[in-house]
């Protein structure tokens, strides 16, 4: 499982996120990706260079980046507000719930490097609440894909997608979780990447990989787990859920994102109002003062990896809490 | 331009009407920004019937004028020259702020004609940049225009779009600032000071010019000469005054969202009607 899918080449999602946009943008004049000084860090200058006009840089001012980005959508751009997922959810957020939802102005509201991906950088950096105050938000779908694929495509269908979407991803080379063949990408519908009939993993971004990783370990100790790609937050694949989660005995939810307000939350609230109650847990970063160090040992330090997601799923087959 | 051929007099009579309507439905839906509509009736009214290229007939058109209302609490004067200007029936406006009607107490695009939702303020001018830059792109010819009040002018979105603006040599934009010096709390010099609000204008990279904000005659010349300098995105200062045409009303804090009784309605419609004789 995990030791065979990592030998795939694979990349972080944000390089695939830019070469998708270069993709597009051959073929679409109106592909515009506008930036907040972030062209670097969104590894657009590729981009830039090659499509100048097609490129909106606004400085280092995010609110301005979102009010431009609804204006430019508004005259038929297909327009990809490209900004650190920290600053875009939160002091935009008036501008994202306004201008863009709202308004329904069909902006792709792009928040790179997101949850722990500039660790060390501290919490100013770090996005944890992106999902929580966007679920909040009507008409706008909250989106977190979980590999180079799954990141192709949401790009795609955000470009062909007339209407408001968040997309965020961060820079760490995630490993494709299946080969996907002709599988269609559909916001909205989750993933299941291996089934198992013990224990449901539901991951979304880059935390499904871990979960794979910890089925992997589960099998070894003779349990049988089904990792999901709910790459979509909101609106929730809950058909899925709800079939899956009726059909085991334990469901662990794990997110690069506060235990509130997101992916576990949503799980949560939608299966205990249909009366599916089994032994569940929301993975992710507790609320206190996040630990300091880079992704991988933030990751580890709340037991977001292989030992700690499994040890978990374990522990909740036991019926302990 | 799609100037209706009005005469000053003629102008100066529709404003009258305006306000008249302003009051009449406000009244009946016992809510609504009355100094600010009054206020900046004047330049809705040059804007729609002499300036800018919009109407009902080419609202989908990707070529008309845009008009993006950053001081959106200001919405029923909005609504009555959109109602005038043939955007929807003038009687839906009597469902103003009643329960499930689209007519509520800011902009909304499920009213024909509203280009954007407004309401939260400083973000009209960056969705007119974000608009202007559109135009820019595409090479069109249509002109953006954002009316922002200048109680908003201490919102910081407002400068970083004026940065984006002046960047990008938006002289396809114009804000037009509704100067009528009063704001919920007091006077916008004695909340947070914004004056000399030219200079500030002009030392973002704007061409700027002030005007009389509500002399229909003086409003009409300016707007014609846009952009004001070839290159640079526009303002238009436009000195007003709150309560415009209600004698009591006048620069007085209490009206900025001040429902008259009926005994000031009727007094209110009395003076608007001998102004109106007085044209």
């Amino acid at each position: 499982m995990g030791e065979q899918i990592s030998t795939l080449p694979y990349k972080a999602n944000l390089e695939v996120y830019s070469e998708t946009l270069q993709r597009l943008a051959e073929t679409d004049r109106n592909i515009i990706a506008v930036t907040s000084d972030s062209r670097g860090s969104g590894k657009l200058v590729p981009f830039g260079k090659k499509y100048p006009d097609q490129i909106v840089e606004v400085g280092i001012a995010e609110q301005n980046l979102v009010g431009v980005a609804a204006g430019l959508a508004s005259c038929g751009k297909k327009v990809f507000a490209t900004s650190p997922a920290c600053f875009l959810t939160a002091r935009a957020l008036e501008q994202i719930k306004n201008d863009v939802a709202y308004s329904n102005n069909p902006v792709n509201v792009i928040g790179i490097s997101a949850g722990v991906s500039y660790g060390a950088l501290g919490s100013t950096h770090h996005s944890l609440h992106d999902y929580a105050a966007l679920r909040a938000i009507n008409n706008i779908t909250v989106v977190a894909p979980a590999d180079n694929w799954e990141t192709a495509r949401a790009i795609e269908l955000a470009a062909a997608t007339a209407e408001p979407v968040y997309l965020r991803f961060g820079k760490k080379p995630m490993p494709l979780l299946k080969e996907a063949g002709d599988e269609v990408f559909e916001f909205g519908k989750g993933r299941v990447i291996v089934e198992g009939s013990d224990v449901l993993i539901i991951g979304c971004g880059e935390t499904v990989y871990p979960a794979l990783e910890a089925a992997g370990l589960l099998k070894e100790r003779g349990i049988a787990a089904t990792v999901v790609s709910m790459h979509t937050i909101k609106p929730l694949d809950t058909a899925l859920l709800a079939r899956l989660a009726a059909a085991t005995k334990a469901i662990v939810t794990v997110e690069e994102h506060s235990v509130y307000g997101g992916l576990g939350e949503a799980c949560a609230a939608y299966l205990l109002q249909h009366g599916i109650c089994k032994p569940f847990e929301i993975m992710g970063i507790p609320d206190e003062y996040t630990v300091t160090g880079s992704q991988n040992e933030i990751f580890d330090h709340y037991f977001i990896n292989k030992k700690g997601i499994s040890d978990i799923a374990e522990r909740l087959l036991k019926n302990k809490y | 331009m799609q100037s209706t051929g009005m005469t000053t007099k003629e102008l100066r009579q529709k404003s009258v009407e305006y306000r008249k309507k302003i009051l009449k439905y406000i009244v009946k839906a016992k809510a609504g920004h009355t100094g600010g509509s009054l206020s900046c009736t004047d330049i809705l009214n040059v804007l729609y019937n002499e300036i800018m290229n919009v109407s009902p007939a080419n609202f989908a058109s990707p070529d008309r004028d845009r008009y993006i209302q950053s001081k959106g609490h200001t919405v029923e004067a909005l609504f009555v020259v959109l109602a005038d200007a043939g955007f929807f029936p003038e009687k839906d406006l009597e469902t103003l702020c009643q329960y499930q009607s689209h007519y509520i107490g800011h902009p909304t695009r499920k009213v024909n004609g509203v280009e954007q939702n407004t309401g939260a303020l400083g973000h009209g001018l960056p969705i007119a940049v974000g608009t202007a830059l559109a135009g820019k792109l595409d090479q069109k010819n249509y002109k953006v225009y954002t009316l922002m009040g200048d109680g908003e002018m201490p919102e910081g979105s407002n400068w970083e779009a004026a940065l984006t603006a002046a960047h990008y040599k938006l002289d396809n934009l114009c804000a037009i600032v509704d100067k009528n010096t009063l704001q919920i709390t007091a006077s916008t010099a004695d909340v947070c000071n914004t004056d000399p609000l030219d200079d500030k204008w002009k030392s973002f990279g704007w061409a700027v010019k002030e005007v009389d904000g509500n002399d229909v005659a003086a409003l009409a010349e300016v707007l014609k000469g846009l952009p004001f300098e070839a290159g640079k995105p526009s303002v238009l200062i436009a000195h007003t005054t709150k309560g415009k045409g209600v004698s009591y009303m006048e620069n007085v804090l209490k009206w900025h969202h001040g429902v008259p009784s009926a005994e000031e309605y009727e007094q209110a419609i009395k003076e608007l009607d001998e102004s109106l004789s007085a044209i």
